[in-house]
């Protein structure tokens, strides 16, 4: 339960800091938060010849306006967005979804770069991700270039990433949305989710103008449901409404057994957390 | 390859050569410093029997690099208080019986003390997902709770 031996450097700077991952020819490993590499670590799972700390780039750790966008520094932690009245009034979605992110002392050390890149399927902020179609500026040899997130997620705890790139900051459109909802239900607060649902939505004259749905815990990467969205626009509201929608959701998605939960089990889950979250976005649309 | 590092721990400085990167916090506190009230318990960050402040923040001591704490504050449970004058959660776990074996005491202490500095602690649904990270197989966690509530109300009245 000791990390196997390793080199360390802590460059400076983002540039620094490339340099050094290229030097370690594909057998080196990034160290931000390390909520996820240090078990990995520790159970000897991975065995880096070099680790690369960034925590020393002041620089990648920011939250700012934009325009119609929020960006954030890839260094920036958990609990740097959780308490956030940027991110609050912004990107109210993402804020209500950070206090399911993990635990205290987790969230004071976790960062948005390092969640994003360890893809997690069950993680709150790439499910945050696709729901607010962002845009990572990753960092590599030959400079720097934007990858949207839903070509970013390729699978369970696999990304994009060549090996020398690194996240630099991430972008969020903000949404012109009047109600919302974000639910999730996990084993132990706090814990990876088994489903999970993010709704957004904006009323017009006849109906919903536009609508936001992603959820997580219920495929191997998470998953914005853009047909779904489409459908809630182009029928009449009414009474059944959450049920139908429901049932869009769950057919849209295969999810994995495991020990914690049956697919069964989840995908009953999704339904109801999905009939919940909608609910409640339309009726906070209608209050605003 | 060793490290030089600089840590203070419960305000006292440190310098340790020698430090090889691989080390984690929890066995610099422990076995370098001696500092053995940090518990370790499962090393992959699940149990919090570990945690420790680090410049005000708690952090999970065995999910930390010993030499990331360089330059850094680190509060242990040492720091807290003295066996003759305790501090105000520490006065609220043992008025409300919050341990029995006291193995997930220190990750206790060091976490109620982050969420009564981050959090209004208003409800006991509250304090329960601020304790979510810390697992004690004793007590229930129902005079943790109890203790954090009493320690949150004491907070209250001096402000």
């Amino acid at each position: 339960m000791k990390p196997a031996r390793f080199d360390y450097v802590a460059p400076t700077t983002l540039a620094a800091a490339v340099e050094a991952l290229a030097a370690s020819s594909g057998d080196g490993k990034l160290l931000a938060g390390g909520q996820s590499l240090l078990p990995l670590l520790n159970f000897r799972m991975a065995r880096p010849s070099v680790l690369v700390d960034l925590n020393g780039i002041k620089k990648l750790s920011f939250i700012e306006l934009r325009g119609d966008r929020v960006a954030i520094g890839a260094l920036t932690r958990h609990c740097q967005i959780e308490h956030s009245p940027l991110i609050a009034s912004k990107l109210p979605v993402m804020s209500a979804a950070m206090r399911h992110v993990a635990h205290l002392a987790i969230r004071n050390r976790g960062t948005i770069g390092g969640s994003l890149s360890h893809a997690d399927p069950a993680a709150e902020l790439p499910m945050m991700a696709m729901f607010y179609g962002a845009s990572l500026t990753v960092q590599g040899p030959a400079g720097r270039r934007t990858i949207a997130a839903k070509d970013f997620f390729v699978d369970a705890l696999t990304n994009c990433l060549e090996p020398e790139d690194i996240v630099a900051e991430i972008e969020f459109p903000v949404l012109q949305h009047g109600g919302w909802a974000f639910e999730e239900v996990a084993r132990r607060f706090g814990d990876f989710a088994l489903a999970s649902i993010a709704v957004s939505v904006r009323r017009g004259s006849s109906g919903l103008e536009d609508a936001r749905v992603a959820v997580m815990g219920v495929a191997d990467t998470p998953l914005r449901l853009e047909q779904v969205e489409q459908r809630l626009c182009d029928i009449a509201l009414d009474d059944r409404t959450p049920d139908r929608f429901a049932e869009w959701v769950t057919s849209r998605v295969k999810p994995n057994s495991d020990l914690h939960a049956s697919a069964e089990y989840r995908r009953h889950l999704l339904g109801e957390l999905a009939k919940r979250a909608l609910r409640t976005a339309l009726a906070a649309e209608r209050r605003s | 390859m060793t490290v030089k590092i600089s840590v203070t721990v419960n305000g006292t400085s440190h310098d340790v050569s020698d430090v090889e990167p691989r080390l984690l916090l929890s066995d610099f506190l422990r076995d370098t410093l001696g500092l053995t009230g940090t518990h370790v318990g499962c090393e992959h960050g699940v149990c919090g029997a570990c945690t420790v402040l680090m410049n005000g923040d708690s952090v999970r001591s065995c999910l930390t690099l010993a030499v990331q704490a360089n330059g850094a504050e680190i509060t242990t449970v040492e720091g807290l208080g003295t066996p003759e004058a305790l501090n105000v959660l520490q006065a609220q776990l043992r008025e409300h019986h919050g341990l029995q074996c006291g193995f997930c005491t220190p990750g206790m202490l060091m976490t109620g003390e982050d969420m009564l500095r981050k959090y209004p602690l208003a409800t006991d649904e509250e304090i329960r997902e601020g304790l979510s990270g810390n697992l004690c197989r004793c007590t229930g966690y129902q005079n943790i709770v109890a203790a954090i509530r009493s320690a949150a109300a004491i907070r209250r009245e001096k402000a």
